[in-house]
């Protein structure tokens, strides 16, 4: 019986083989638990008004909801980009999250507004309920409101192709169909 | 210039090192004492290159020299000359320095005190050493170079990291790379004893004292972690489970194994493979904790700035060099299979079950740091895994060693006589059970279950590791315990040291309060029949930080025990903010006051703990370093003695 | 290791790094124990050192400066207070933030060889540790004069 000996190498062929892996990963990026289930409700407000904003007003089409803060760097970098998926016609609803309204307008009025709807969420708990845990964070809703991904950090050209843009189309029969 | 200097002595210092690693390997091939010689010198030599580059890079930060890119990331105009000398080892470039500079000193210290091991065997544990070095100056140079310079000069560096602005962390990571790196020394024996198919007693006593440093300095720098994080964290703990410190903690277990299992090797003859397995493993497991901790593949609170192609480099090197152990290892290990006899009841078969107990503890600990990859790996989603479940896990893994402790110091070598063993064991035990019934409740005024279990494990632990002694002083008096042999006086202190540690961790886990308060100038809140009172809040400046201190008073009926100043520090370079946690403590007790946030109306918000024999878990663990010292310069390892292991190398041929 | 896939961790390490930076700015809502009962006090202080702080690199929620970890506290601290209870709040939060945020991981199938694997292994040591004793408990020492015995002799006679 001299394969016991052998033991010590074939850990360390899967320790090597598991740390291979390890390397290609970010331990950091957590996947979302609510990814498959109906958005979280919530009852805000229109970003500067007091006119409520609920959560049924995500329906009827698949759309963007991104969580972003005027205090935020990682927005600024992904802001030119967010512009462009806006021109392109893609629907991106805002919340502003932990934000005074003023500030997060101003931010608007300087940087451009590639929002279809502004949401205000001042405690942060409509966040809390989505699981947000740094701005920025994209969630890709389908027409029935449901979440089907979620990006965490700046959203870009890359992760867009790669992950969005497919289950955007796949939500939208005949994607140029009219609005409801 | 004088970085260029130091790049230019780390190439020299390569260069030597494949020297050291090529030529008396060759020399043992080819029967040429004149150049296995060379391993002896070459590793001096490399140790004086290696520490010429550190002081070069210790220099830089001296002078502020900002046009090195290492040296500007991580020190500032204002930061005081003794953090300017720490900072060299405070982020990943220089602290791989460090770690060179321990790895070729360790060589060094091997080359002058085994002149009088075999020929052979020197040159062959010098060039291990050497290849070793080879690995860790290539990483350094290809991937991770302190001397890099940029332009354009920066006008001032960015600071070190606020957290690690503390005398702790002056010394703590030397110690702990002391003690990660000492474990060399025993893997290149290890390979030695591989390579030549000889292991025997002489062997073992070879490796006892350089296993036994390594793992005292190990002890040395987790124990000054800890106090550090205590002090510098801010919120009361200890001991976190952060796969950092898991990172240190493995070898510590596996080496604490090892210096067990050397002592059977040496005095039976037995567990031969086993133990060259330990040597190898310990030194493994200092390796993967390098990896762990440069990589980023893990999550930790002490990472540093990690980089892929670092984490492949030190993975590549890593299966490199613990694959070609490994395949000796499962080549040649067969043949040092003993023929002696093992009892269970006889001190070899408790040091066997104590092996199996440290290694599978070790285990649990690699498991529950590498699981969360594991699980991410196989695509069973993202899970931690903190100190709730190591605690869960490891005490019930490593109880049952403590009870191991005492038995076997008791126990003789080969068999045990029942009648005497019940005779030493009796007193002891039921004084470690009376008293671990009536602690708890002496001290607190509550008894739990888990704290006489605890207690008890560590009273009779303490109880056990002085029974030597006194038995020595009963029987010879005063002439029996100045014959006691230092390994013998190390391994009582080791053992106390652990007794008090186990006391210490049971009591501070158990019986700890922590309340956060809110209070203003004036006002009390009142914890575990203490009162702190918040009298002043008031801002000064620092060196390089502004800070607001708090006074505060504890008073415990009319008296007045302590005036705490915990400080709130903002660091001006970066901007970050490091609560600054003031601590009273006796023996049996830690106040502990950290200063959280302001709040309206000059309120703030407070973190105040009462911490029970908080210090016995440090104390112990510096009085195991000792016992470690005591026994690593025992007599019987020095020359002389060597001499007369020389002469056993001859009759004890290999079987 | 491919290219894209370093440049990607470098990327989104390099985005969290940032995040982690702006979210700093925000002043954390500070909390204090006074409204709750001693006992409700001990809970409190278990869960929020049980609970993972997202946005931290590797801290329990009560170690954290962070906003985010300061608003897990104070709804833990409101959830204790309207009466939840422990299972109710753990609940309330994996559901927004999935298993990861529990320090310790529940068990189930995906978490079987991390809660079972050491005892495991345990048992198999100690297993092997018998057997191994059990075949040597009863040999004979060698019958030749043994110089490692007359030394090891001589060794307890030093001791």
């Amino acid at each position: 019986m001299r394969l016991r000996y052998l033991l010590p190498v074939a850990a360390l062929f899967a320790l090597v083989l598991l740390f291979t892996y390890g390397l290609r990963h970010d331990p950091r990026e957590v996947p979302s638990p609510l990814i498959g289930k109906p958005a979280p409700d919530f009852a805000l407000r229109v970003l500067g008004t007091d006119e409520p904003y609920v959560r049924d007003q995500l329906l009827g089409r698949p759309l963007l909801v991104n969580f972003w803060a005027s205090w935020c760097a990682g927005c600024q970098v992904e802001h030119p980009f967010l512009m462009e998926l806006s021109r392109r016609g893609v629907e991106i609803v805002g919340i502003d999250y932990k934000d005074v309204d003023a500030d997060g307008l101003r931010w608007l009025a300087r940087h451009g507004n590639p929002y279809r709807s502004l949401v205000a969420d001042p405690q942060g708990r409509a966040g809390l309920d989505w699981g947000v845990y740094g701005v920025p964070e994209t969630f890709v809703l389908d027409a029935q409101g449901v979440i089907v991904h979620k990006h965490i950090g700046p959203l870009d050209e890359a992760a867009w192709q790669a992950h969005i843009a497919p289950l955007m189309a796949a939500g939208t029969p005949g994607a140029a169909g009219g609005r409801r | 210039m004088i970085p260029e200097l130091g790049h230019f002595a780390l190439l020299a210092a390569l260069a030597v090192a494949v020297i050291q690693a090529v030529v008396p390997l060759a020399g043992v091939w080819r029967h040429q004492p004149r150049w296995m010689a060379v391993g002896a010198s070459a590793a001096q030599a490399q140790f004086v290159l290696v520490l010429i580059a550190y002081l070069c890079l210790t220099w830089a930060f001296v002078e502020r020299d900002w046009s090195v890119a290492y040296v500007a990331a991580n020190a500032h105009s204002q930061l005081p000359l003794i953090y300017r000398i720490s900072a060299v080892w405070g982020a990943h470039e220089g602290s791989m320095l460090l770690w060179v500079l321990m790895l070729t000193g360790w060589a060094a210290a091997v080359s002058v005190f085994s002149r009088s091991l075999p020929r052979d065997v020197r040159a062959q544990a010098l060039a291990v050493l050497g290849a070793l070095s080879i690995g860790f100056l290539l990483f350094i140079l290809l991937t991770s170079n302190p001397f890099d310079r940029q332009f354009p000069v920066p006008a001032d560096g960015r600071d070190l990291n606020p957290l690690l602005q503390d005398p702790g962390l002056v010394i703590h990571p030397p110690l702990l790379y002391m003690g990660y790196v000492g474990f060399s020394v025993a893997f290149a024996f290890a390979l030695t004893a591989l390579l030549s198919g000889r292991l025997d007693t002489a062997w073992a006593r070879w490796t006892r004292p350089w296993t036994t440093s390594a793992w005292l300095f190990l002890t040395l720098g987790i124990t000054l972690g800890s106090w550090w994080a205590y002090h510098e964290l801010g919120w009361g703990g200890w001991w976190f489970w952060d796969p950092v410190e898991n990172a240190s903690f493995m070898p510590w277990l596996v080496g604490t194994a090892l210096i067990h299992s050397l002592a059977v090797t040496e005095k039976r003859g037995l567990l031969k493979s086993w133990t060259v397995l330990l040597a190898i493993l310990a030194f493994a497991l200092s390796l993967l904790g390098t990896f762990l901790v440069r990589s980023g593949v893990l999550v930790s609170v002490h990472a540093f700035a990690t980089d892929p192609a670092r984490g492949v480099f030190i993975l590549i090197f890593l299966a490199i060099v613990l694959g070609i152990a490994f395949l000796l290892y499962a080549w040649r290990a067969p043949r040092f299979v003993a023929d002696g006899e093992l009892q269970l009841f006889s001190r070899e078969g408790l040091l066997l079950l104590n092996n199996v107990f440290l290694v599978i503890a070790a285990a649990a600990v690699l498991i529950g740091t590498l699981y969360p990859l594991v699980a991410d790996a196989f695509g069973l989603g993202k899970i931690s895994v903190g100190p709730p479940y190591f605690n869960a896990v490891f005490v019930p893994l490593t109880a049952p060693l403590a009870l191991l402790v005492g038995l076997a110091s008791a126990i003789g070598w080969k068999q045990v006589r029942g009648a005497e063993l019940m005779r030493r064991i009796r007193g002891p035990l039921l004084f470690a059970a009376l008293a671990a019934l009536c602690l708890p409740w002496l001290l607190h005024r509550r008894t739990e279950l888990a704290a006489v279990a605890g207690g008890f494990l560590g009273l009779w632990t303490l109880v056990m590791a002085l029974e030597e002694p006194w038995r020595r002083l009963r029987l010879r008096g005063a002439a029996g315990l100045r014959q006691m042999p230092r390994a013998l006086w190390g391994m009582s202190l080791a053992h106390l040291g652990l007794g008090l540690w186990v006391l210490g961790v049971t009591f501070v886990s158990l019986y700890s309060i922590e309340r956060d308060v809110r209070l203003g100038p004036g006002q009390q809140a009142e914890l575990a029949s203490y009162r702190f009172e918040l009298q002043t809040v008031a801002p000064y400046a620092g060196p390089n930080f502004d800070a607001d201190r708090a006074v505060v008073a504890v008073s415990r009926g009319e008296q007045q025990v302590a005036e705490l100043a915990p400080e709130r520090r903002r660091y001006r370079a970066q901007g970050s903010v490091m609560t600054e946690a003031a601590v009273d403590h006796t023996p049996l007790r830690d106040l502990y006051v950290a200063l959280a946030e302001p709040l309206d109306h000059g309120e703030w918000a407070l973190r105040v703990y009462f911490k029970p024999m908080m210090r016995l878990v440090w104390f112990g663990g510096v009085l195991m370093a000792l016992g470690g010292l005591l026994a690593a310069s025992d007599r019987r390892y020095r020359l002389a003695r060597v001499l007369q292991a020389r002469s056993a190398v001859v009759t004890g041929a290999p079987a | 290791m491919g290219r894209r896939g370093v440049d990607r961790v470098v990327a989104a390490g390099a985005g969290l790094l940032l995040m982690a930076w702006t979210m700093a700015w925000a002043e954390p809502t500070p909390v204090a124990d006074d409204a709750l009962l001693p006992q409700q006090a001990q809970r409190y202080q278990a869960l929020v050192n049980e609970l993972r702080c997202l946005v931290c690199q590797n801290q329990s929620i009560a170690d954290s400066n962070a906003p985010l970890a300061a608003d897990l506290r104070d709804q833990v601290r409101s959830q204790i207070l309207a009466g939840r209870t422990d299972a109710e709040i753990t609940d309330y939060v994996t559901a927004r933030y999935g298993d990861f945020v529990l320090y310790r991981p529940p068990f189930k199938p995906a978490t079987w060889l991390l809660w079972l694997g050491p005892f495991a292994l345990l048992l198999v040591g100690l297993g092997v540790a018998g057997v191994f004793v059990a075949r040597r408990a009863h040999r004979t020492p060698a019958a030749a004069p043994d110089p490692e015995r007359l030394r090891r002799l001589l060794d307890e006679e030093s001791r």
